[in-house]
């Protein structure tokens, strides 16, 4: 770890105007820290920020949709009534996350940014185009049962970790943030890059840009959601693949379906063509199969991460049939 | 109290310290000036140091010293065989230039405070002359020698021609590591020429003969302490580089040093269980009974040490068969050394010879349970000795009441549940019954309390325990008043935690010295003016006893007499002590064979439709002898059942064949089993003891619970998903396709 200054900002203002790298939970940060992969030189704490707080945006019910600031932790978060209750594949997604410690600090706004796990983007000693621009990947050629097999490039295959971010996307949330330019909405789908030849650049934000809170469109009635999880062990384990799906079924025919994948992707990775080979189709499992296949079509396995793709499509098809079967909630 | 102390479920006498964070592990020693010392670990795996340049390192704040080769006086070398003896590497740190594994100690930073040596270690400039490491098996050179093991019995390679019947596989089983709770650490402080260690270890005697001997010192000027041991599995038993640059680093800086290995450090500097890869090729009979069993170990050591894991050794034993051929070879990596983990050797063996047993078991459509009765041995084939104790045929006849064997359908896959597949798997379970040579003091102290001491430790299995279980029953003080001090070498001789043998090897010595002791306080309360008991006429003197913590005439009952604390005072004595030294029955170890064993089944189920495999039950019946704490034996047991479903299921250092470095080096990426991976554990003890061992009947259990899990989990796998693991961990890949990461 290198020497670094320490600030707590007390309003958003402050926080921007210190120009320095966020703290909230610090369960990425403090990490890659120790280990010398991040050295910032001012830590600017956000802990303090007035953004803790889950409400119903104004219209009544969750009629506006709901509110979720940066600084909400993700235990609280997967615990909320009207997450638990409208939100399902959001709460089950937080749920199956990491342990419960890390989850009772890690936060909303974190979560968001939380770095990949590939091993050699975590170790200084190893060439990482991620952590050292044109430095080269060893994961290519390496140990990459973990690594994505969507949206990979020459210079990075690294997945994005967070089991959050994939429930968001299926639920088409929108990050708010404040920076130097002002604030800015940014639907989630919009949020991330792809690593193409910048792996080090992971979404748009902007240097100094604040994440304040995420917003969640109002929930649909007729809506089912689920988030399903695979991995080798049952706990504390980043996923092999898994399948954020929100379905809205008229009888048996899906009216409309959003569809993203985890631990498969460079980036949460919403599959608009499992959606379309959905839609106003009948929720039988020949269909769920077709979207699976549809949403692993452009997969391009790694020496030793081919297993995913059949993997990938099984937690689809099951996250689907879980879906279509869960009685009708809120 | 009576003697059903002995053999109850006992609550752990250290049990409160511990819980309230009291307990003293190594670290938690407060020592006045100390200074920490931080290694710096090699980058590369093969490699010659050209250069270390520890300038700035030096300058940075509190910095005292920052040693390595080269300005640093060479440490002794262990002397092993010649004084019994065993450090974790025969090469001491700093010893030359040479870099023979990936996160070697090349450099330790001591400074004033951890941060200050954390941060000076990163800034120790090291410039290597860089060399490929060879890390997976295919990169090592032919084996080296003559094979380390080989025996034979009967022709074996003859009959495996003519077998009806045959099985020729091979299992690799990969680089496992101890990793427990408590990691590596030790502080050393001299004090004018005397060493004292505060160190967490499996046995303060060979620490202390070790650390003599590398720093060439009498043995009786080193002190080693260690009251608690946050467990070691094999892996504490030998001194690690650390304890020895405590030492060096202590004397060096004239200040007591502490140095703790790093979590990342725990996978290359401390030992692991070596990879193997083993051929076994049994042959049969069409109606099962065993006609050739051969049995071909490769396994990797280090550039520096000699190595062997005996995994042959069980082949030799468990199952009746007139011809038996073994062999292992040895090459050589750039890997640390390995070191024994639990279950050394018999564990990795089991894997294979069980496997093939089912497989075995599959070709001949017989109930695996029914191969192994066939094949029964009543006698110890390897050695020609009966068994002192034999009780494995219950072991399987219990467990398969209790488990509902009778109601498998055989058939791959065929019984389902729901979205799952269940499958179920059984194996045989063993361990060899050691028992050594152990002297212990039994005080009974004029306050009322009494206490027992031994230079042996208790690594978390209950040893403080079983201690106090015994001088209770023979005194009949209540265990609350019994103090039992252990891990300090200064302590009377005992042995070392390892291989199952501390339990059969101290009862008899805490039994024969809280006897001595109990006898002499009786003399002492017939000799002593002022006893009630104090008679001249010695030789019509009734006969005393000492019973619930009172003494009395033998034939009345004890409150009829005095507690034994009223009579050290009227003899103003502050205590008495008892001291015994045993030694197992030489003439019992050459008639007999001592083997503990079980039966385990396990249950898994297989959701194919995710293709998600989770262990749902685990049951082990275990023939032990007599267990002398239930809760503690239990624990044992069901503690090494969660260890064995890692084993099969998740545990793999995987090595980057590019710079030598596990990469998955830290508890997120090498998987253990965790509480949600585990499902509810059974354990059951048909208790014979066995009087030919000690007195008490009690065998060793910190090991056997491991033995037959891997065998089982992966029978299990097979019977509810078609798929043969014969490469462990399990990996979904094996059931969905996919290419492994090689390790071979």
């Amino acid at each position: 770890m290198q020497e670094f200054r320490y600030r707590q900002a007390k309003t958003v203002e402050s926080a921007l105007r210190a120009n320095g790298t966020y703290l909230a939970g610090g369960t990425t940060l403090v990490d890659l820290m120790k280990l010398n992969v991040l050295q910032p030189a001012l830590v600017v704490d956000v802990n303090p920020l007035p953004l803790a707080q889950v409400e119903a945006l104004p219209g009544g019910e969750l009629k506006g949709g709901l509110r979720i600031g940066a600084m909400v932790r993700n235990s609280d978060l997967a615990n909320h009534p009207a997450v638990k209750q409208n939100y399902t594949v959001l709460s089950e997604a937080l749920l199956s996350g990491a342990s419960p410690q890390l989850r009772n600090m890690a936060t909303t706004g974190g979560n968001l940014l939380q770095k990949t796990r590939c091993y050699y983007y975590r170790d200084t000693n190893y060439a990482c185009n991620k952590r050292q621009p044109g430095s080269g990947c060893p994961a290519i050629d390496g140990f990459n049962r973990i690594h994505a097999v969507l949206g990979g490039s020459a210079e990075c295959v690294a997945t994005h970790p967070s089991d959050m971010a994939v429930a968001m996307m299926a639920l088409e949330a929108t990050v708010h943030t404040q920076g130097p330019g002002g604030e800015r909405a940014i639907a989630l789908k919009d949020f991330y890059l792809l690593p193409g030849t910048t792996p080090e650049k992971e979404n748009v934000l902007e240097p100094g840009e604040l994440i304040t809170h995420v917003t969640l469109p109002a929930p649909e009635s007729g809506t089912r959601s689920h988030y399903l999880k695979l991995r080798d062990r049952a706990q504390y384990e980043f996923a092999l693949a898994s399948a954020a799906v929100v379905v809205r079924l008229h009888g048996r025919r899906m009216e409309r379906v959003r569809i993203a994948l985890g631990g498969v992707g460079t980036r949460p990775w919403r599959s608009a063509e499992a959606e379309r080979s959905l839609e106003g189709r009948e929720a039988t499992a020949e269909n769920f199969r077709k979207a699976a296949d549809a949403a692993m079509k452009d997969a391009k396995p790694l020496k030793y991460n081919s297993f995913k793709v059949e993997l990938a499509k099984k937690a689809l098809v099951r996250a689907l049939e879980t879906a279509a079967q869960t009685e009708q909630r809120g | 109290m009576s003697t059903s102390i002995i053999g109850a479920a006992v609550n752990r006498v250290d049990g409160p310290l511990k819980v309230s964070g009291k307990a003293q592990y190594a670290v938690d020693h407060t020592l006045e000036n100390l200074a920490y010392g931080v290694g710096v670990a090699s980058s590369v795996g093969n490699a010659r140091v050209v250069r270390v340049d520890a300038s700035e390192a030096e300058r940075m704040p509190g910095v005292l010293a920052v040693l390595y080769h080269g300005n640093t006086p060479p440490l002794y070398r262990p002397a092993e065989r010649l004084e019994h003896s065993r450090a974790g590497e025969i090469r001491p740190p700093f010893e030359d230039d040479q870099v023979y594994y990936y996160g070697q100690y090349v450099a330790l930073a001591i400074a004033k405070t951890l941060e200050q040596a954390t941060a000076a270690a990163e800034k120790v400039k090291v410039q290597y002359e860089v060399r490929k490491p060879a890390v997976l098996l295919s990169e090592a050179g032919k084996p080296e020698g003559p094979p380390r093991v080989h025996s034979s019995r009967g022709d074996a390679g003859g009959a495996y021609e003519s077998a009806a019947v045959k099985i020729d596989e091979t299992y690799t089983i990969p680089v496992e590591v101890h990793n427990p709770m408590e990691m590596h650490a030790a502080i050393a402080q001299w004090e004018g020429e005397k060493l004292t260690l505060y160190a967490t270890t499996q046995g303060v005697l060979n620490y202390r003969k070790v650390l003599a001997e590398v720093m060439g010192v009498p043995l009786e000027d080193v002190r080693v302490i260690s009251p608690f041991c946050g467990s070691g599995f094999g892996g504490k038993l030998f001194p690690w580089p650390e304890s020895m640059l405590a030492a060096l680093g202590a004397q060096h800086v004239k200040r007591p040093v502490r140095v703790q290995v790093p979590r990342s450090m725990m996978f290359t500097t401390v030992g692991h269980r070596p990879l193997t890869k083993q051929r076994m090729r049994l042959g049969a009979t069409t109606d099962g009974k065993l006609v050739s069993i051969q049995h071909d170990v490769e396994q990797p050591t280090s550039m520096v040490d000699e190595y062997v894991e005996y995994c042959t050794g069980v082949t030799t034993m468990l199952y009746d068969c007139a011809n038996v051929e073994t062999r292992q070879d040895l090459v050589r990596l750039n890997v640390g050394t390995p070191t024994p983990m639990r279950g050394p050797g018999i564990v990795p063996g089991m894997f294979p010879l069980e496997s093939a047993m089912d497989e075995l078991a599959v070709k001949l459509n017989m109930d695996p349970i029914a191969l192994r009765l066939k094949n029964y041995a009543e006698t110890d084939p390897s050695a020609n000795l009966p068994w002192s104790s034999k009780h494995l045929r219950e072991c399987y006849q219990r467990g398969a009441e209790k488990f509902g064997w009778a109601k498998r359908n055989p058939k791959a896959g065929s019984m389902r549940q729901g979205d799952e597949i269940l499958g179920w798997g059984m194996s045989t379970s063993t361990w060899h019954a050691g028992r050594g040579g152990a002297t212990v003091r039994v005080r009974l102290n004029a306050d009322g309390t009494a206490r027992a001491s031994c230079a042996t430790q208790d690594i978390g299995t209950g040893t403080y325990t079983i201690f106090a279980q015994v001088v209770s029953e023979k005194t009949g003080i209540v265990l609350d008043k019994i103090q039992v001090v252990l891990g300090d070498s200064t302590l009377p001789p005992g042995p070392m935690s390892g291989g199952s043998t501390v339990t059969a090897t101290v009862l008899p010595a805490i039994a024969k010295a809280a006897d001595q002791a109990v006898q002499r306080l009786l003399e002492a309360a017939a000799m002593t003016p002022g006893s009630p008991f104090f008679t001249e006429d010695r030789a019509n003197a009734p006969k005393l006893a000492m019973t619930s913590g009172w003494v009395h005439e033998a034939d009345k009952p004890y409150n009829s007499g005095v507690p034994f604390d009223e009579i050290l005072i009227a003899r103003r004595l502050a205590a008495l002590d008892g001291e015994a030294t045993t030694e197992p029955d030489r003439a019992a170890q050459e008639h007999y064979s001592f083997h503990s064993f079980g039966a385990q089944f396990m249950e898994v189920a297989w959701d194919p439709g995710i293709a998600r495999l989770r262990v749902t039950r685990a049951l082990t019946v275990i023939d032990a002898g007599k267990i002398i704490n239930k809760k503690a034996g239990t624990n044992q047991i069901l503690g090494a059942v969660a260890m064995g479903i890692g084993m099969a299921m998740f545990e793999e250092a995987i090595y980057d064949p590019r710079t030598g470095k596990p990469i998955n080096n830290n508890f997120a990426d090498y998987l253990v089993a965790t509480n949600a991976d585990v499902p509810r554990l059974e354990c059951d003890f048909i208790e014979y003891p066995d009087y030919y061992l000690n007195e008490y009947g009690a065998r060793g259990i910190g090991e056997i619970g491991l033995a037959g899990v891997a065998p089982a989990l992966t029978m299990a796998i097979y019977h509810a998903t078609g798929v043969r693991v014969r490469t462990l961990p399990f990996r979904v890949e094996d059931a969905i396709g996919g290419e492994r990461a090689t390790i071979v």
